[in-house]
């Protein structure tokens, strides 16, 4: 580790070529498993050298900020590369958060014969006539579709069959029903972990140790709750609701923005436990903690979107 | 260590956290990756030389289509670049290197491999990727090859690799800059490469989210871009070009930075209208946003998208011709000389500026209907690719290898470089522009008879034009080997910037302590 004058240069380190054959051989990994369906094994063996180089990584990063080698320039730009990360996650949902709207306020409309929109007027076309008579003829455009344009086409054979329900706001007459309404609970959960969390944060900064780990360890076992709830919707799904990933778009944009959220929780809880473990080891001091910071920045963002998926997804359609 | 390159070859090239060894991969990486893009380029040529099928088959004609396309924009064009922010950000706004050393070269390292997975389908059985660089669903899903899969984790990885360099990017300028260097001061250069990165971050995931659609239609039952299920297949277009045309301005952006350094130092003139060019840059990464659709006027949008998306295109020109206006004004009443860099910057105005114009042409969604998906489009975006970002990468070369390397190019073959190459893309791309008015379609291995003369020019041309970049090569290992030293600091009588201050070629550690900018 060499200090250059005001500046700081990490020394030459191998952790980023075998990062980057870990990731290879996951990738290539990846690929010869959807295609053969069988053998995960070389996607399994480049993720276990990804996951030893990502420890590695950290904790060479951890251990020269323990040793005080980290500037404060350098702590910035660890901020800095964070926001950057979460940003580009945030485009990632938005290219399916985008999908949903377009399919469900263009898509699904013309695919039942509505005519496109048009600044002037909107007398059906030829074409969105065409669209309803000839190419899925019977189809009746409704959010959720339960029924798809191949199942109104072609009935019996079809290839895309819609679920039996959606997973929708049962509505506020029976309160019963809601209250056995799973994504009700899952937000209840999220958000009352970004609150926990917070405190976390607050009782680090104020030096208070005990509360930190409390609050902190409250906030992990709330993500795996949503984890387990979520598994547990998805069960339902599946197995009494028909909702699966071949029901049509619903199914299709369902599964795809909750399963990625899901998979975001999944990170953040890692993120979290392993922000834990640290506080137990005394990692952090009160005013220098952004590994745990960091954490919850992206947790915060998780609940973001699960605010957004709540509402869009499961509430207004 | 650190205070030196290791001697270890291995420990250095392999293990780097220095940004100019990591910028030299970089570069490196991307020139074989044009070798390997202008071979299938000159492959499409050899077979579109006469009407009739002459060499190779048409499964693999699209195979070479589609490889010629993504090993050219993801392998070539974007990582030149790359390379070139690599050495010359910390430089120009003195830093000591990238803010995130060890990221930096695992950015570099993922290409390697991500582009092995994609050339390795070629010789897969079903062949490559044959649907195109733009890959639209469902010739890239329901019709592709199984070895599909490998480009989708391909784009993945090269996905991961944009987004670390980017973010590091971005840190570097936000956070590193000299005592003094406020953003309005900064070199042109590192302005395009900071929004340029922003583009990045901003898109990049969403071509992630698009092959991710594409990957759960083809193995996984999903309906993204089937319309039985509920789905449109053009959904995956507007999720592409979201990505697509930010993406143009992610290669053009950095072309325009250098562009920007190089014309005011071979004119003797300060930079004409330096805040207005920071300006139009943003108002141009803006407007990449908004106009995506412009590429999609013949899928039968609503008229009022048609007319929305034609307009906001033609917005673009107002902030290009701010740009054009501003490099022909340095020029003006400059003190010109006319070294090789120079020469590649002014072809870059005007063949750029004619790209351009036929951007504009293209914009208007009454005649793309016309133009649509014909060699027209291919003369135009080649225009502004090669002319505009292979030019301009050219001529970074030309200007900085001397400085780095402290030994000085043969500027008579440099010279006959350019006048090969600036003839050769000529000869190669504007009878393009008569073949596609003419009617004659994009990516098909065969045509009609009345497009054979112009067909045999463009290849002639394209033989020359491939020529021509070994030549470069060659000028290239031959100054880092044998060039005639240079002691100058400024290398360029009118060279302006921190990296001029520096010794040449400069130390491995480009500032050790922060200069004081004023």
């Amino acid at each position: 580790m060499a200090e250059q004058g005001n500046y700081y240069v990490p020394e030459q380190s191998k952790l980023p070529l075998l990062a980057a054959l870990g990731m290879g051989t996951m990738g290539f990994g990846a690929a010869t498993w959807v295609i053969d369906g069988q053998s995960a094994t070389v996607f399994v063996v480049g993720l276990a050298i990804l996951a030893i180089v990502m420890y590695k990584w950290w904790s060479v990063v951890i251990e020269e900020n323990m040793r005080g080698m980290v500037s404060d320039q350098l702590k910035h730009s660890y901020v800095l590369g964070m926001l950057w990360f979460i940003f580009s996650e945030v485009m990632f949902f938005a290219a399916f958060f985008g999908a949903l709207f377009y399919v469900r306020v263009l898509v699904n409309p013309w695919i039942g014969g509505e005519a496109a929109i048009t600044l002037f007027d909107d007398t059906p076309t030829d074409a969105s006539v065409a669209n309803s008579e000839l190419l899925y003829p019977g189809y009746e455009s409704t959010w959720p579709p339960l029924i798809t344009p191949d199942q109104a086409a072609n009935g019996e054979s079809a290839k895309f069959v819609g679920p039996d329900q959606a997973m929708s706001f049962p509505g506020f007459s029976n309160w019963q029903r809601i209250l056995a309404w799973l994504p009700l609970w899952n937000t209840i959960i999220l958000l009352t972990s970004s609150y926990t969390v917070n405190i976390a944060h607050h009782a680090l900064k104020e030096g208070n140790r005990k509360i930190f780990t409390r609050w902190l360890g409250i906030t992990v076992f709330l993500g795996g709750v949503f984890l387990v709830l979520q598994a547990e919707e998805y069960i339902e799904a599946y197995q009494h609701m028909g909702l699966t990933l071949d029901s049509g778009i619903y199914g299709t944009t369902f599964f795809l923005l909750t399963g990625f959220h899901g998979a975001h929780v999944t990170l953040g809880t890692i993120m979290l436990l392993v922000s834990f473990l640290r506080g137990l080891k005394g990692h952090f001091k009160n005013d220098d903690h952004f590994g745990f910071e960091a954490a919850a920045w992206y947790w915060h963002f998780v609940d973001v979107v699960w605010v957004g998926l709540f509402l869009v997804v499961y509430v207004f359609d | 260590m650190a205070h030196g390159p290791s001697e270890n070859f291995f420990t250095r090239w392999f293990f780097s956290t220095n940004h100019k060894d990591i910028g030299t991969l970089y570069l490196w990486f991307s020139f074989a990756m044009f070798l390997l893009g202008g071979a299938f380029a000159m492959i499409i040529r050899a077979e579109l030389f006469q009407p009739g099928m002459q060499l190779i088959k048409p499964e693999f004609f699209n195979q070479m289509t589609t490889m010629h396309g993504l090993v050219m924009v993801f392998g070539a064009i974007m990582p030149a670049f790359v390379g070139l922010a690599n050495w010359l950000i910390p430089m120009m706004i003195g830093a000591p290197d990238m803010a995130l050393p060890r990221m930096n070269n695992l950015s570099f390292w993922i290409l390697p491999f991500a582009f092995t997975i994609l050339v390795a389908t070629l010789f897969m059985e079903g062949g490559g990727p044959n649907f195109g660089w733009t890959f639209y669903a469902p010739l890239s899903t329901t019709y592709a090859p199984d070895t599909v899969n490998y480009f989708i984790f391909g784009v993945h990885l090269m996905g991961a690799s944009s987004i670390m360099g980017s973010i590091n990017i971005i840190a570097t300028v936000m956070n590193m800059r000299a005592p003094g260097m406020t953003y309005m001061k900064m070199p042109l250069f590192v302005w395009t490469w900071l929004i340029t990165a922003f583009l990045l971050v901003a898109v990049m995931p969403v071509l992630a989210g698009a092959v991710t659609m594409m990957l759960m239609d083809i193995n996984f039952g999903t309906s993204f871009f089937d319309a039985a299920g509920g789905g449109d297949p053009v959904l995956f277009q507007h999720v592409f070009w979201f990505f697509g045309h930010p993406e143009v301005y992610i290669i053009i952006l950095p072309a325009f930075g250098v562009v920007s350094q190089i014309i005011p130092t071979f004119s003797r003139k300060p930079l004409f209208g330096y805040s207005s060019m920071v300006y139009a840059t943003a108002a141009i990464a803006f407007l990449s946003f908004i106009v995506w659709a412009h590429h999609m006027f013949t899928v039968g949008m609503p008229i009022a998208g048609e007319l929305y998306f034609m307009y906001a295109t033609m917005l673009i020109a107002v902030p290009t011709g701010v740009k054009v206006f501003n490099w022909i004004t340095t020029m003006y009443k400059g003190a010109l000389t006319f070294e090789t860099p120079m020469l590649f910057c002014i072809a870059f105005v005007i063949l750029f500026t004619f790209g351009g114009f036929t951007g504009m042409m293209l914009s208007i969604a009454a005649a793309d209907t016309q133009y649509h998906d014909t060699y027209f489009v291919v003369a135009h975006f080649h225009y502004v690719m090669v002319a505009g970002a292979v030019f301009s990468g050219t001529a970074a070369i030309y200007y900085w290898l001397p400085k780095w390397c402290g030994r000085m190019y043969d500027e008579t073959m440099g010279k006959v470089q350019f006048w090969l190459a600036f003839i050769a893309f000529n000869i190669t791309f504007m009878p393009q522009h008569f073949l596609g008015l003419a009617g004659m379609p994009r990516r098909y291995s065969d045509y009609g008879l009345q497009f054979a003369d112009w067909n045999m020019v463009s290849s002639i041309g394209a033989f020359m034009y491939g020529g021509a970049q070994l030549l470069f090569l060659f000028n290239v290992i031959r100054t880092i080997g044998w060039g005639k030293p240079v002691e100058d600091p400024k290398v360029w009588e009118g060279a302006d910037g921190l990296e001029w201050t520096l010794p040449t070629p400069p130390p491995f550690h480009t500032f050790s302590t922060p200069p004081v900018v004023k």
